[in-house]
This record gives C-alpha cells, sequence and structure tokens, in this order.
C-alpha cells in the first residue's frame, strides 16, 4: 500500500481516540520451575509475549485465536488478575499495572469479567441472590439490605432472568441461563469496560445467538465496552467492531472487521478464516481452502524470528532472522505483522 | 447405490434415579454405500445415542433399546450376541469418537492400539500387523510412521491424536465409519486439516459415513444428507441442499437463523430461538419442538402438544421426494396445513 493511497483514505476516515484502555508491549511469562526440595526456574511459558492495542470507548474488539495463542491470558493481564511480567496497561489513563490494593480494588468497579464456562464460574453453594450481590457488598454499595435486593432484582430482570428465581442456586438454572447470572454479577458495579472471556462457547447453538442479543442490547443500553475474546470467528464478525488476531502470543494482524475479513493480509488470518466452515453447501463446494501443515509450536520454546514461520505457506528466509516483523499499518486502523506485507 | 444400512423405529430410554430419560424417541433412517449422512442437534438431541445404539453401545443398565430394527446387510444388529457384534465393530462398522484425549488408552503404546483390532479381525501376526498400522499411520498424515508406534498417545498433539483414532478407525476397512463430532475438540485450521483427510480416505475406502455434530457449518462442506435431530426424534431430513436452501422446519429455520455466517458483515440483530432445550426426563405428547416454537405461537396451532407429526415428504420440494420433515405446518406457505 502506498503511502498516497493511505493518506486519502484517512481523509476520510476520521480516528477515534478516545481509548478506554490502552496496551503498551504487554509481556506474560509463566514460569517452569525444576527441582523437588530446590526449586528452580528453568524457563517460561511465553503465553503473551509483547503486544500492543487500544481500546476504543463504546466499541467491541474481538480478541481470536486458537486455543494456547494467549487470548485468554491476554484478558486476564489486562484486569490485573495475572500480574503482567512487562509492559503497561492504561485504564482511563490510569496505570493499573503498578497498583496494588485498595486502589486497584477500585480500578476493578470500573472494569468486569465474564467468565467461559457457567457452570464452574458460579460458586455452588450460593444463591443467584449472594452470587450478584457479592460485589455491591465488598464495595459496600446499598448498605441497607431491602434496597440492595431490590437492586439485584432489578438486575436479573435486565438479563432476562425471573427475579422470582432469586433465591435459588446455579444447578437449577440451564447454561443459557447461568450465563445470564454472570452477566448481571459482572453488571453489578455498573462497569464500563467488560472482558468477555469466550462467554458463548460452552452454550448450545440455539442458546448462542440469545445471549450475544443480549449483551449487544446491554451495550447500546449502557454505552459498554466490551473485549471479546472468542474463537469462532463468525460469531466474532457479527458482535465486534474490531477484531486482533493472536497467535502464539503475539497480535498478527488487528483492524475493523469486515476490512480484516475481506481482505486478510496475513497468512495465518487467511489460513483460519478459510478453515471456518460456512453453513451453506453451495458456498462449501466453490470454496478454496488454505491449509496449513502441522501444529501450534511450543510456547515455551518459540520459533527464531517470526512465530509462524514453522506452519506459514509463504514463508523466505527473512522469516526466520530475528527481529521479528513488526506490526506495520498497510491501510487506515489496518496492521499487519509479516514480512511479506511491506 | 444400495441400502446398507436401515435403522427403524428406534427406541433408547435410559432409566436413571432421577427418573427415565426419552433419549431416542423413534427414528429411521437408511444409508446407501458411500453415502455420507450428517446428523446435526444440539445437546440432548438424540444424536450420539441413536449412534451408540446401531453400535450396540448404550451402557446397560441404564440404558435399554426399547425397540427398534437396525438392519446392516440383512442381519439385525439389536438381535446379535455380543460376541457376534463383536466380529461386526471394528470390522464392518467403525466408529470415531469426540475426545481423542479420553478414548485413547494412556497406558499403551499406539502400536499396541492400532494392532489390536488387526491381529483380532484380519488374523495378522505382530510383524505383519505393526507394518499394516504404519502404513496406516502414514497415510492419515503422521509423519515418521513407523518409530512413532512406540509412543504413548500423550506424546501426540491433539490433532495427531485425532489421526491416530482415524488410523484406528480404518484399519479394517470398514463399510461404515461413524463419526461422533471428532473435530468438536480441535481447533479450526485442524479441524480443516481433519475434514479434508477424511473427505479423501472416505473416497479411497468408499466408505459410507455417519457424521455427528452440533456444527452446521461443518457438515454443510461434507455431508450428502442431513438430518436435523431435536428432543430425540427426527425434525427434518433430505440432501443438504435442500435442507440448508429451502429449510421448512421451524426448528432448522430457526437454528440457521441464528448463526452468524462468516462471509457477510453482521449488522442485522441474530434471530434467537426462545427458551432452552427440552427436559428429556418428560415424554413429549407432541412435538419436542411445540414449546419454543414461533410458528406454533403464530398460529395457535394446538395439534402440536397433542400430536407427535409424522415425518413425511415436504409438500412441492424441487428434489427426488427424499426431504422429509415432521412438522403439522408448512412454514414456507405461511399456513398451516393438516390442521
Amino acid at each position: 500500500m502506498s503511502s498516497e493511497a493511505m493518506t486519502m483514505t484517512m481523509d476520510k476516515e476520521k480516528r477515534d481516540d478516545d481509548y478506554i484502555l490502552e496496551v503498551n508491549n504487554l509481556k506474560k511469562y509463566f514460569p517452569i520451575s525444576a527441582g523437588i526440595v530446590f526449586q528452580r526456574q528453568v524457563g517460561a511459558v511465553r503465553a503473551v509475549d509483547g503486544i500492543s492495542f487500544n481500546v476504543v470507548r463504546g466499541e467491541t474488539l474481538g480478541l481470536v485465536g486458537e486455543s494456547g495463542c494467549g487470548k485468554s491470558t491476554t484478558g486476564r493481564t489486562i484486569l490485573q488478575l495475572y500480574r503482567p511480567t512487562e509492559g503497561s496497561v492504561k485504564f482511563e489513563g490510569q496505570e493499573l499495572s503498578t497498583m496494588t490494593g485498595n486502589e486497584l480494588r477500585q480500578m476493578r468497579r470500573k472494569m468486569q469479567i465474564i467468565f467461559q464456562d457457567p457452570f464452574a464460574s458460579l460458586n455452588p453453594r450460593m444463591t443467584v441472590g449472594s452470587i450478584v450481590s457479592e460485589p455491591l457488598q465488598i464495595h459496600k454499595i446499598y448498605n441497607n439490605k431491602k434496597e440492595r435486593q431490590q437492586y439485584v432484582e432489578e438486575l436479573m430482570e435486565k438479563v432476562g432472568l425471573n427475579p422470582y428465581f432469586i433465591n435459588r442456586y446455579p444447578h437449577e438454572f440451564s447454561g443459557g441461563q447461568r450465563q445470564r447470572i454472570g452477566i448481571a454479577r459482572a453488571l453489578a458495579l455498573e462497569p464500563s469496560f467488560i472482558v468477555a472471556d469466550e462467554p458463548i462457547s460452552a452454550l448450545d447453538v440455539s442458546i448462542q445467538a440469545q445471549v450475544v442479543n443480549l449483551m449487544e442490547e446491554l451495550q447500546d443500553e449502557l454505552g459498554l465496552t466490551y473485549l471479546f475474546i472468542a474463537h469462532d470467528l463468525s460469531m466474532v464478525r457479527h458482535i465486534c467492531d474490531r477484531v486482533a488476531v493472536m497467535y502464539l502470543g503475539k497480535i498478527v494482524e488487528l483492524g475493523p472487521v469486515d476490512e480484516v475479513y475481506e481482505n486478510p493480509q496475513h497468512p495465518y488470518t487467511q489460513a483460519l478464516l478459510s478453515a471456518v466452515p460456512v453453513p451453506d453447501p453451495q458456498v462449501e463446494e466453490d470454496r478454496q481452502r488454505i491449509i496449513i501443515s502441522g501444529d501450534l509450536p511450543n510456547p515455551a520454546n518459540p520459533p527464531t524470528g517470526c512465530n509462524f514461520n514453522t506452519r506459514c505457506p509463504v514463508v523466505f528466509d527473512l522469516c526466520f532472522q530475528e527481529p521479528d516483523p513488526p506490526l506495520i499499518e498497510v491501510r487506515p486502523n489496518h496492521y499487519v505483522s509479516c514480512h511479506r506485507v511491506t | 447405490m444400495s441400502v446398507i444400512l436401515e435403522v427403524k423405529d428406534l427406541v433408547v430410554r435410559f432409566y436413571t434415579q432421577e427418573g427415565t430419560v426419552y433419549a431416542v424417541n423413534g427414528v429411521s433412517f437408511d444409508l446407501e454405500e458411500g453415502e455420507t449422512l450428517g446428523i446435526v442437534g444440539e445437546s440432548g438431541s438424540g444424536k450420539s445415542v441413536s449412534s451408540l445404539a446401531l453400535m450396540g453401545l448404550i451402557p446397560s443398565p441404564p440404558g435399554k433399546v426399547e425397540s427398534g430394527t437396525v438392519n446392516f446387510e440383512g442381519r439385525d444388529l439389536l438381535q446379535l450376541k455380543p460376541d457376534q457384534m463383536r466380529l461386526i465393530r471394528g470390522k464392518e462398522i467403525a466408529m470415531i469418537f469426540q475426545d481423542p484425549m479420553t478414548s485413547l488408552n494412556p497406558v499403551l503404546t499406539i502400536g499396541t492400539q492400532i494392532t489390536e483390532s488387526l491381529k483380532l479381525h484380519e488374523g495378522m501376526n505382530t510383524s505383519q500387523s505393526r507394518k499394516r498400522a504404519a502404513d496406516l499411520l502414514d497415510m492419515v498424515g503422521i509423519p515418521d510412521a513407523y518409530r512413532r508406534l512406540d509412543d504413548y498417545p500423550h506424546q501426540f498433539s491433539g490433532g495427531m491424536r485425532q489421526r491416530v483414532m482415524i488410523a484406528m478407525g480404518l484399519s479394517c476397512n470398514p463399510k461404515l465409519l461413524i463419526a461422533d463430532e471428532p473435530t468438536t475438540a480441535l481447533d479450526v485450521t485442524i479441524q480443516a486439516q481433519i475434514i479434508e483427510l477424511v473427505k479423501q480416505l472416505k473416497d479411497e475406502f468408499n466408505m459410507a459415513m455417519i457424521w455427528i455434530t452440533h456444527d452446521l457449518g461443518v457438515v454443510a462442506g461434507i455431508a450428502d444428507r442431513i438430518q436435523v435431530m431435536y428432543g430425540g426424534r427426527i425434525m427434518e431430513s433430505g440432501s443438504s441442499h435442500e435442507v440448508f436452501g429451502d429449510s421448512r422446519h421451524p426448528y432448522t429455520v430457526g437454528l440457521l437463523g441464528s448463526l452468524p455466517r462468516l462471509d457477510s458483515s453482521g449488522e442485522e440483530k441474530l434471530i434467537q430461538i426462545e427458551g432452552s432445550p427440552p427436559d428429556m426426563r418428560n415424554e413429549p405428547a407432541g412435538c419436542p419442538f411445540a414449546a419454543r416454537c414461533d410458528v406454533r405461537e403464530q398460529f395457535e396451532l394446538e395439534r402440536c402438544w397433542e400430536e407427535r407429526p409424522p415425518l413425511e415428504t415436504v409438500p412441492d420440494s424441487n428434489g427426488d421426494g427424499t426431504h422429509v420433515m415432521s412438522c403439522w405446518a408448512d412454514i414456507r406457505e405461511g399456513v398451516a396445513q393438516n390442521v
């Protein structure tokens, strides 16, 4: 892409730079220890290996990739559920990675998470009412019990649960309803930013649409910003405004969804998109698939150079040399990290 | 083309402490030689149980095949004694399971597990069977196959383990391969590898295949015929072009509408099917989908609650009359027929 074309399109598209979240060179390494009595570190799993991106207020940013690529770790490291090994996470202009204790707890009111597995993420011994009101108790909102219950009932109604069930336990609900409980809990503190970590992948197909529609309605109503982590690329195209594709702890491509899906630049994105089946036999017959061989390399021992060089169909000598390709802007807001794309 | 498998009125129930589970409630279908049938359904729709039943693999108790026949090459599999069935299982009909992590034995080498059926069914000795096993592994794309025979399952990745499962399934040249969600546990790029491999091997071996999945996208690319199941019953069945292109059953229509498409930008809202899947502990008197069906609601059809709709040819379908569905209403016409 030439620079003239870039400036041309840039005039048309105004850049939105009201960032709610700024992530810069974020790294999260998990140590590998050896030894029985005297533990020493012998290596590290590079789950997240230097990623940078921003999230614009009010948008949904999708984070996609295969299992083990570090997308869930990224979500948790942003929320400081894991402390980053290196790099900075700024939320509404404030640095989170150095924050501790009460200061961090106050920030957590504004950023919440919805977990993947609605069966494991709700305490089976707590009623729906106490699950949803726990964050309120921790942050000492509504000291009046009656008011608190009223608020919880309102929240339940908002996510499509009958408030009559406030004293029931999680096992009395179906998967989709449990995910609604998880959403109500995340909304309790009126956050502005929610990390949704594969919120629909444990649900049946006919239930997924219900939960996604609910999330979209809540976003319109409450002006939420989502980081939507998923491996279902069709759903990501539906719900997200922008998408970041991760491979082995790094972002390989980032851009507006329609742009990335229609004009993918990185060979991994191209292969990933072509591997997703489309529920239409006619389309499937006519499609040309790019099938990449092999598996994801071990993140404790990533290849030298570009991480994708072990599976890339268009690999050449530069791909094996350090440093790995930088993320460059090929079109307005569309970034790619590949030596083939310049 | 001749029919190799004919399932008639299959009924399977589980008698548990919490009550009887009506898993499969009268399922009938045929399979022709070399054909691929995709069985689609959500969890609890009875798709896996019906295929386990025809392999004679329903754990009993608590499960019981109440009635029905499974005719495979002139024999009713449900009437066979266990040792007769053992001669068919793995040899004539093979099965690949969903989770390659749990369906391989972790304490036996891959070689031991593949050669087991070769020795049993083909009467091969150790060196013959090892050679054949290495050929099979090579065929499914495992590099350095002969050496890897002595590796254990944990030394393989998920995709490689599924390849081993496929090699085991194909080891005795079965006439029918049943694949129960073989790619659900895998990532999309690995899923694409496995689907491509199975397609190619199916032609090579000229097998018939039943591919069970909840992913409508996967069967669209692989199946000749699609059968949509819900609540232990077949809702709609037909060639994949008919079921996807001219879907008639309100459940199929709703299911396809609730799926976002990779190839179109998702501006419009997804169609959602209200409610949740049925509790299989109650045997539905009428159509199992009645409680969630928007067509029933719109036309206030009472019959749906009371009587099970039969599986009948879809009126004025374009195909050869194999497009069938079980519904009291024809939604394309916008009118309720037969009511």
